[in-house]
């Protein structure tokens, strides 16, 4: 709507007012530095993919199989202390092209962002990882597909030790 | 409505310096399980909404509040969190049940602060970024010009301020959840390095990681409970002027005047008589003497004597910090009013173990929001 607009009422800033001191404004930057004591479960978590494993955990319960694993069941509040490896292969739930970088940058080709049902865990549990090695328009809800590891020497405890999920060659 | 609401139920894990084997959730989920079982509650079925304390830029996520219900058993339940502090929290369960709408309440708070590499950089964000904060100085600074002002217009002496750090220092090394009990002499406390003279670096609190849940639950539900329920009698909150420029820098009104609105509403008239001891903010040492005197537990300036004369000790007339305080305890960040409260309930059911004091009835906890606020909270618990 904005494009019809020939001209805006009022004063236009322009970068150059700023560099020169003609808009008055206070600037300052927070060192906020942060180190998040993984924990239990998650712990165990980043240090089955440092192996190559996507660690679940069970609840005895519900019997639901959660993945990442946590240390109480978000749903019974009972304790879970099963950890169940499970598969790197899933299908897709839901996922989203990105055109736009976590830094505000266009890009042409998108990130796909993607929830993958992780084989082995109940319905509806799953990671938020991303999708590679696939043309973005063939990607659909209900694909399968498999992580892609990045090489044992390189893994280092972390989410990124996974470094995308392809689609697996449906039978 | 319902009139009177209860603690019916007690949870904490901590307060240590680092908990490096717990997440954050993890210790949330501690300290609330204990409170359930506590309570004798099942989250999932019997409580019926959740209040959390926390401040985004202590927790390094933003919108924090979506990152406490699963570890608290409230997943699709009614669940928010309040920037304030423990207490703030406390009165806001609190009012909760006395809508009516809700019996059984849960209000939690910790504090994970060994993961904040940065504190006292975060803490001047609490400076206003136009007017103060350019000057860039340690915040400690607010409490140097605030004891400075208050020794000035009391005659309050460093030695009388000092006294508090030995006494909750103390009193910690009953209390196996404290981090920091020790002996300390008078002068080992005044021979500290500076921090923001008058202020000596061992009179402020070190810091504690932590977690405190409490069940709370009207009257009715609470006698079906619990036969040792904690009775809340009175709560009160109040916020001086935000500006460094014109607050009264002697006094702490605030805590005055919340004291004042939770006294109304317990129908205290003279505190000194009707309330058996407290747990009141001494993140620094002088605001608990500036707090006893704000409460109206004695004249402005007498707060350094009565403690000199050992009538806040434990085995004085009017036990202050029993627990041990921010000073002994450890200060855990936004959950600090709920770790006083937590004393005084747990003095109130005769369970405070070592440090149990006698024939307690009425029982009050205030907190402050640390520098550079002027925001504080109070709560007057019977049993
Ligand atoms: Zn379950």
């Amino acid at each position: 709507m904005t494009a019809n607009i020939k001209e805006f009422p009022g004063t236009p800033l322009s970068e150059q007012d700023f560099a020169e001191g003609n808009i008055l404004f206070n600037y300052d930057e927070l060192r906020g530095h942060f180190a998040w004591d993984t924990g239990i479960a998650i712990g165990r978590y980043l240090a089955a993919l440092k192996e190559g494993i996507i660690l679940g955990a069970r609840c005895t319960t519900c019997r639901k199989i959660v993945v990442p694993p946590r240390i109480v069941c978000e749903w019974c509040f009972r304790p879970m202390h099963e950890y169940i490896p499970l598969q790197d292969t899933g299908t897709v739930n839901t996922f989203s092209l990105c055109y736009v970088t976590w830094d505000v940058k266009r890009i042409e080709e998108p990130e796909i962002p993607a929830v993958i049902e992780i084989d082995g865990a109940s319905p509806l549990h799953g990671i938020m990882h991303m999708l590679g090695e696939v043309d973005p328009p063939k990607v659909h809800i209900g694909m399968r597909v498999q992580a892609v590891w990045k090489p044992a020497e390189e893994r280092e405890g972390a989410v990124t030790d996974i470094l995308y999920f392809r689609p697996l060659q449906e039978v | 409505m319902n009139e009177r609401v209860a603690i019916v139920g007690l949870g904490w894990v901590g307060f240590r310096p680092v908990t490096p084997e717990r997440s954050y959730k993890e210790l949330m989920y501690e300290a609330a399980l204990r409170a359930y079982a506590d309570a004798g509650v099942n989250p999932r079925r019997d409580v019926e909404t959740f209040v959390t304390v926390a401040e985004d830029f202590h927790e390094g996520t933003s919108i924090f509040d979506e990152y406490v219900p699963d570890q608290l058993g409230a997943a699709l339940k009614p669940v928010h969190t309040i920037g304030g502090d423990g207490l703030h929290g406390l009165a806001a369960a609190y009012m909760l049940v006395r809508t009516g709408q809700f019996d059984l309440v849960v209000v939690e708070g910790h504090s994970k602060v060994s993961n904040l590499l940065t504190l006292p950089e975060v803490t001047a964000y609490a400076q206003d970024p136009v007017l103060n904060r350019p000057l860039r100085l340690n915040t400690h600074f607010v409490a140097g010009l605030e004891m400075n002002r208050y020794l000035h217009e009391t005659g309050t002496t460093r030695e009388q301020c000092a006294s508090v750090v030995v006494k909750n220092r103390y009193n910690a090394l009953s209390n196996p959840s404290a981090s920091y009990g020790a002996e300390l002499t008078l002068e080992e406390v005044l021979a500290g390095p500076p921090l923001a003279w008058p202020l000596g670096r061992r009179e402020a609190a070190e810091q504690a990681d932590g977690a405190i849940v409490m069940v709370l639950a009207s009257e009715d539900r609470a006698r079906h409970l619990t036969d040792r329920p904690v009775w809340i009698l009175g709560v009160g909150w109040c916020n001086d002027s935000p500006s460094l420029e014109n607050r009264d820098w002697a006094q702490a009104i605030y805590a005055r005047e919340a004291g004042r609105m939770a006294y109304r509403q317990a129908g205290i008239g003279n505190p000194r008589d009707q309330i058996d001891f407290a747990e009141v903010d001494d993140v620094y040492a002088y605001k608990e003497l500036q707090a006893l005197e704000a409460l109206g537990f004695c004249r402005p300036g007498e707060a350094g004597e009565l403690t000199e004369a050992g009538v806040t000790a434990p085995d004085g007339d009017l036990p202050i910090n029993v627990s041990g305080g921010s000073l002994g305890v450890g200060h855990v960040l936004d959950a600090t009013g709920l770790a006083r409260a937590l004393e005084v309930a747990l003095q109130l059911r005769g369970e405070a173990g070592p440090r149990q004091l006698e024939d307690v009835e009425v029982g009050l906890a205030q907190s402050w929001r640390d520098v550079p606020t002027t925001s504080g909270a109070v709560v007057i618990l019977g049993n």
